[in-house]
Order: C-alpha cells, then sequence, then structure tokens
C-alpha cells in the first residue's frame, strides 16, 4: 500500500507541485472566490478544445506539435474574411471554422511531410516552422489583404488602405457559442455548448484511439522500424496525425477567439502553441503520453496560475510584473522540464539497452558517459 | 555547367539565392537614391556588432551539440557583467574589461551547469537549450526586479522597482570599440576598426583553439562520439568544454553588441537572441553539426547585409516596410532548411 501510494506522488509530481503552489498563491493574491470560479469556468471552455489538439501527434510519437500554431492561423484567416463579409452568430463562427479546413488541412500536410524530413527532431522542426509561417501569415495578413486580396470592410484596414488592423473586433460572433445554451448555476455564467463541443471531441479521438488508423498511430508512436515491417505506411501516418492535429487547432482557435471577442492580428496566434503545451503539460503529460484529464486538470491548474499569480506578485513585493514573470518561467520551465525528464529516460533506455547487448554487465557504467 | 552545378550543390541553393538578392540590393541602392557608402558602413558596424555571437555557434556545432538556442544564458552572462560593472562605478576602458571579466566568470559558471545538462539529454539538445534559455530569461527577469542595484543610471526613479528595461551605456563604454581607430570618410561612412578587429581577433582565438590537442579532441566528439571515446577522449568533458566556450562567447559577444547599440536591454531583451545567430551561421553555409570559420564571416556578412539593405530598398521603393517580415522568413526559412537537409557529415 505505502509503495503504492509513493508511486501515485511520483507520477503526478508535477500537478501536485502545482496544486500547492496555488494553494498558496490564492490567498495571497486575495482574489474573490467568485470571480476565480466563473473565470475557470469560461477558460476551460475557451482553451479545452485547442489543447486536446495537441493530443494525437503525441500518440503517433510525434512529441509536442508546436506546429499547431499554423492551424491556429487558418482559424483567424477564417475569422477575418466572416468579420470582413459580416456574418453573424452561429452560422459566422461555422463559416469560419469551414474556410479554417482548407488551410489547415494544407497547412498540416506541410508541417508533417516537413517533420518526416526531420525525423528525431519533430519538436523543433514544428517550433522553428511555426515561426516561418507566421512571416508568410504576416504577409497575407498585413500586405496581401486589402490589396491581392480584397477586403470590402474599409473599418477593418489599416489607414494606409491595406493590410489588416491589428485588433479587430469580433463583435457578430463574440460569445455565440458559449451563449447558445444559456445556464447561470448559483451566480455562475456556464458556457454549456463549448462544454458538448468539447465533450464531443473528446469523444471523437478516444473513438479514434481505437480505430485501425489510430491503432496504427500508437504502432508508429512506440517503434517506427517495427511498424514499417509490419506494413504500416509511417510516413503517411505521421503526416495524418499532424493534419487532424492542425485542424483542431484551427477550429480551436475560432472557438478560442469568438470567447475572447477580438483579433489581435498579429499576435493572437503566437503564444498559442506555448500556453497550450504548457497546460498539458502541468496536467501531468508527458512528451510520450497525454489524456483527455491531463488537458482539463491542465487547464484548470495553468489558467489559475495565471490568474492569480500577477496579484500574488503585487502583493508579495509589490510588482505585479514579478507575478508575470513568475508565470512565464512557470510555462517555460515546466516545458524544458518536460523535454528534459523524456530525453533523460530515453538515454537511459538506450543505455540500459546497449548494455543487455553486452550481456547485462555494469548497466549503470554507461549513464556516466564515456570515462573510458 | 557542371561546375556551377557542383556548385550551388555544396553552396546550397538557399544561399546562393540569398547572395543574389543581397547582390541585387547592393546594386539597386544607387538606383533609388539610396547611399551606397551609408549603407556599406551600416553593414560593417551590425557585422562588427554580431559577429562574436555569431562566432559563439561554433564550438558547440562542432562538438555535436547542435545549434546553440540557448545563448540567451550567455546573453545574460554578459548583461549581468555589464550591470555589475556600472553598478560598481567603472567607467571607459576599464568598465568595459571589468564587464568582459564579469560576464567571463558568470558565462563559465552559467556554461558549467547547462552542458552538465546538456549532457544528460544527448540527441534532445536543441529543443532543451531554447526552453532552457527561455526560462533563464524568465528567471532573470524576476531577479532584475529584486536584486539590490544602487546606480541611479540604472533604477527606475520615484520609487519604481528593480532595474530600467534599458539601460544606456553613454558615459560609460558606448562605441568604445566602434570608434577605436575608426576610419572615416566623408559624413557617412565610418570603418568600425576595433570592434571589427576584436571580431577578428576572438575567430584566431577560436582558430587555435581549434587546432590545438584539445579542440580537436572536441572536433573528434562532434563527428563521432564512439570513436572519440575509443581513442581515450572524456566525450563529457569534451561537451562540456564547448558550452562554456559557447556562453562565455555569447556574453562577450553582447557586451560588443551593447557598446555600439548604446543601450543594456535587460528583462525580455535577451528572449530570441539565439535566433538571429544562429540563421546567420546557417545561411554562412554552417550545418547542425559542421561548422568553420567561414561559415561565420560569410554568414555574418551575408544575413547582416540583409537586415541592413532590406529596410532601406524597400523604403525607397515601395514606400513600405517588409522588412521585418523579410528578416522572419529569411532566418527561419534558413533554420528549416538546415533542420530538414540530409548532412553528407553523417551524424
Amino acid at each position: 500500500m505505502n509503495s503504492k501510494l509513493r508511486l501515485f506522488f511520483i507520477e503526478n509530481a508535477v500537478v501536485i507541485l502545482f496544486i500547492l503552489l496555488i494553494a498558496v498563491a490564492i490567498p495571497v493574491s486575495g482574489l474573490p472566490r467568485q470571480f476565480l470560479m466563473q473565470e475557470i469556468l469560461m477558460r476551460l471552455g475557451r482553451n479545452s478544445f485547442l489543447v486536446i489538439a495537441l493530443l494525437l501527434p503525441i500518440m503517433a510519437g510525434m512529441g509536442l506539435n508546436f506546429g499547431m500554431v499554423l492551424g491556429a492561423m487558418a482559424g483567424q484567416i477564417g475569422l477575418i474574411f466572416i468579420m470582413d463579409w459580416g456574418i453573424v452568430g452561429i452560422p459566422g463562427v461555422l463559416l469560419a471554422m469551414i474556410i479554417s479546413l482548407p488551410i489547415s488541412i494544407f497547412l498540416g500536410w506541410l508541417c508533417g511531410s516537413i517533420m518526416n524530413m526531420a525525423k528525431g527532431r519533430e519538436m523543433v522542426t514544428g517550433f522553428i516552422l511555426a515561426f516561418f509561417m507566421n512571416g508568410l501569415y504576416m504577409m497575407i495578413v498585413l500586405y496581401a489583404m486589402g490589396t491581392l486580396i480584397p477586403i470590402m470592410n474599409p473599418e477593418m484596414l489599416l489607414s494606409r488602405g491595406y493590410g489588416i488592423r491589428n485588433v479587430v473586433g469580433l463583435d457578430g460572433v463574440r460569445q455565440c457559442i458559449d451563449n447558445l445554451i444559456p445556464l447561470k448555476i448559483g451566480g455562475l455564467k456556464i458556457p454549456v455548448f463549448s462544454y458538448l463541443i468539447i465533450a464531443a471531441v473528446s469523444c471523437f479521438i478516444v473513438w479514434f484511439r481505437k480505430t485501425k488508423i489510430g491503432q496504427d498511430m500508437r504502432a508508429v508512436g512506440q517503434d517506427r522500424a517495427v511498424a514499417d515491417a509490419a506494413g504500416i505506411p509511417v510516413e503517411r501516418t505521421r503526416i495524418m496525425a499532424i493534419v487532424i492535429s492542425t485542424v483542431l487547432a484551427g477550429i480551436g482557435q475560432v472557438i478560442f477567439l469568438q470567447n475572447l471577442g477580438t483579433i489581435n492580428t498579429t499576435a493572437s496566434h503566437e503564444q498559442i502553441g506555448m500556453f497550450s503545451i504548457a497546460a498539458l503539460l502541468i496536467g501531468g503529460a508527458s512528451v510520450t503520453r497525454a489524456s483527455i484529464p491531463n488537458v482539463l486538470i491542465g487547464v484548470t491548474l495553468f489558467h489559475l496560475l495565471f490568474l492569480v499569480s500577477p496579484m500574488a506578485g503585487k502583493n508579495l513585493i509589490g510588482s505585479a510584473m514579478l507575478g508575470e514573470y513568475f508565470r512565464q518561467f512557470v510555462s517555460y520551465g515546466v516545458i524544458a522540464m518536460a523535454l528534459v525528464l523524456y530525453e533523460w529516460k530515453r538515454m537511459t533506455q538506450e543505455h540500459e539497452a546497449r548494455a543487455e547487448l553486452r550481456g547485462g554487465a555494469a548497466p549503470a557504467k554507461g549513464a556516466k558517459g564515456g570515462a573510458a | 555547367m557542371e561546375g556551377i552545378k557542383r556548385f550551388i550543390a555544396d553552396f546550397g541553393l538557399p544561399r546562393v539565392i540569398i547572395t543574389f538578392y543581397l547582390l541585387a540590393l547592393f546594386l539597386a541602392a544607387p538606383l533609388v537614391g539610396v547611399s551606397l557608402p551609408a549603407s556599406i558602413s551600416d553593414s560593417l558596424i551590425r557585422i562588427g556588432m554580431n559577429g562574436i555571437m555569431v562566432l559563439a555557434m561554433v564550438p558547440m556545432i562542432q562538438s555535436g551539440c547542435g545549434l546553440n538556442f540557448g545563448l540567451s544564458l550567455g546573453v545574460i552572462a554578459g548583461l549581468l557583467g555589464a550591470t555589475l560593472s556600472i553598478e560598481f562605478g567603472f567607467a571607459g576602458v576599464l568598465g568595459f574589461v571589468v564587464a568582459i571579466g564579469i560576464s567571463q566568470v558568470f558565462g563559465a559558471v552559467f556554461g558549467y551547469g547547462y552542458g552538465k545538462l546538456l549532457n544528460r539529454v544527448k540527441g534532445g539538445e536543441m529543443m532543451i537549450a531554447t526552453y532552457v534559455g527561455f526560462s533563464s530569461v524568465m528567471i532573470m527577469s524576476i531577479a532584475w526586479l529584486i536584486m539590490p542595484y544602487k546606480s541611479p543610471t540604472m533604477i527606475w526613479g520615484f520609487g519604481g522597482e528593480g532595474l530600467r528595461t534599458t539601460i544606456s551605456v553613454e558615459g560609460f563604454w558606448r562605441h568604445i570599440l566602434d570608434d577605436f581607430l575608426a576610419v572615416r570618410i566623408g559624413d557617412s561612412f565610418k570603418f568600425p576598426t576595433g570592434a571589427i578587429l576584436v571580431f577578428v581577433l576572438v575567430a584566431v582565438l577560436i582558430w587555435v583553439f581549434f587546432h590545438l590537442k584539445l579542440g580537436t579532441a572536441v572536433t573528434a566528439v562532434g563527428s563521432n562520439a564512439t570513436y572519440a571515446r575509443a581513442s581515450g577522449i572524456n566525450v563529457n568533458r569534451m561537451r562540456i568544454i564547448s558550452v562554456m566556450m559557447s556562453t562565455m562567447l555569447g556574453g562577450l559577444g553582447i557586451l560588443v553588441f551593447e557598446q555600439s547599440f548604446g543601450f543594456i536591454q535587460l528583462y525580455e531583451g535577451p528572449l530570441y537572441m539565439a535566433f538571429p545567430a544562429v540563421a546567420a551561421i546557417l545561411i554562412g553555409g554552417a550545418s547542425v553539426n559542421k561548422a568553420t570559420l567561414v561559415h561565420v564571416f560569410i554568414g555574418t556578412a551575408l544575413y547582416q547585409g540583409i537586415l541592413t539593405m532590406t529596410p532601406a530598398i524597400f523604403n525607397a521603393v515601395l514606400k513600405v516596410d517588409m522588412s521585418d517580415v523579410i528578416r522572419i522568413i529569411v532566418s527561419n526559412g534558413m533554420i528549416l532548411y538546415a533542420l530538414t537537409r540530409k548532412t553528407k557529415v553523417a551524424k
């Protein structure tokens, strides 16, 4: 029983650490409980879909999909168009998602193909690809829109006559998904329909894992060579994982922005990858294993930290920036830590395998490196 | 024709395109009324500013640790050197030397820890380096807020907390290298002799290092770690040495950058400092596991040339400033190309 308990603590160390951290930070911040609960309910609906987009590439052994930003760009392009055409409410949101689809499928295919050219460094490749595509995205949004791509609504353009404004209000579609089924319990507004969508996509992921392609993906994630020998089209399966992830990220970004109610044209997508990945990891996921509960726990904990750390910092040493820096440190740090743990584990396994090959002699020596 | 084809294959198509793009920019300059001497002078100053940070990439690439996306760690060491030197009240040449001295001490310490960490994650260095760099920048941001600096030129006036986001080095060591033996022709041309000299000097030192026994051992680890181990080289120690060198050069690099730029940028300033340096060395012809000093020189010249010329020409011709977008596409495109390329020097 004791060892079981210890195992539970070891496996959930990150989650427990963050719960403790937040348990200290909430009273220090002095924020009212009602406000925090309302915010978390909102943010669960806003962010969970995006985080779920990360699950399939992890299953396919491609690690954390930093390239999900590409999907977010597609979603934003969809939203820019429906705002220009003045389509409001649910039809607007739906249309934005539909416009984003072909773009994210193409970008996902591109991302997957490029990652296939850089096997073993998918994460850093996706990370740089996101920066690269951000350049192209800015070129389209800031220079091509209003010149090559017709934009009818002059209010969306910068004063120079072309290029989309830095901040575009999404008044027509603001929170229309969240408010579709209005429900209030004890003064707390609950975005029921957003939750239904998240439940649906969670069911899709669970179902997808059991399909033939889902099983293939898992096999590819376990061992590419074995999967290839078993006749699974490895490269195609990997591309598929990234395409689905990108498409989900596109839809997720539309949901995210309809809740926020404004697009920051050149910046809304940039941090999405990092925030989603950090949230997932805080929820107890690793580079090789992630589940729906990780998503929900992660979003809750990450956003609680997000909410309370500026105020906690201000009350502790009188500087809100301190909390803000701390929050950013945690987001970056948790990603760094997860990556270190993953690589470390992989190296230890490699050394063990090598030691076994030598006949099991002195397995621990290898981990120290070549002191020979 | 065969010769040209092979040259392009060796040099890499993206590099050929970038070279021609830069040549076109220089040729276009007089036609659209951009002063050529001023442009060349600007390019030279920027080469002097950034060169050492590009040099900092060489040791880690050579030892097989990949592109040092965690250069910000070295930059932090440099910032500590700069701020502490000002805090202690040193100015002029002495101030600059003290700053370098302090930065090298911190660089060695940070580099040692960072190298230790990277030795435990062989194969996944680049992504981890990025995020280790990011998180240390944030930790330092907190430190800048709460460290007990007193110098009135550096802290916020009127009861603000911590150091300012940008600190001017005017009156301390602004342009101390740029103006050293600087050659001025006309009003618009200035050759930053001191900065270029330091860049070349450091490059020579690195060249010497890689021709000593120790440097050869580092290169051997990068080319084939198993073989190096079989020949009795301590792989992990060589890797740590390379990481320490890289981090210390990063510290020196940012100081040379700051004396020319005129400001110390704290807080989130160092966050993306590694990326231009990475892009520059790759543009010069380096790959993820092979880099030479020639790559550094060509790369710095091409990259800084593009950064100087693009906004000038685009503003003159199109009246639009697309330089930022072009910079993002060129530098990240180049990194992407290097990551996906099947390198001839097999790992």
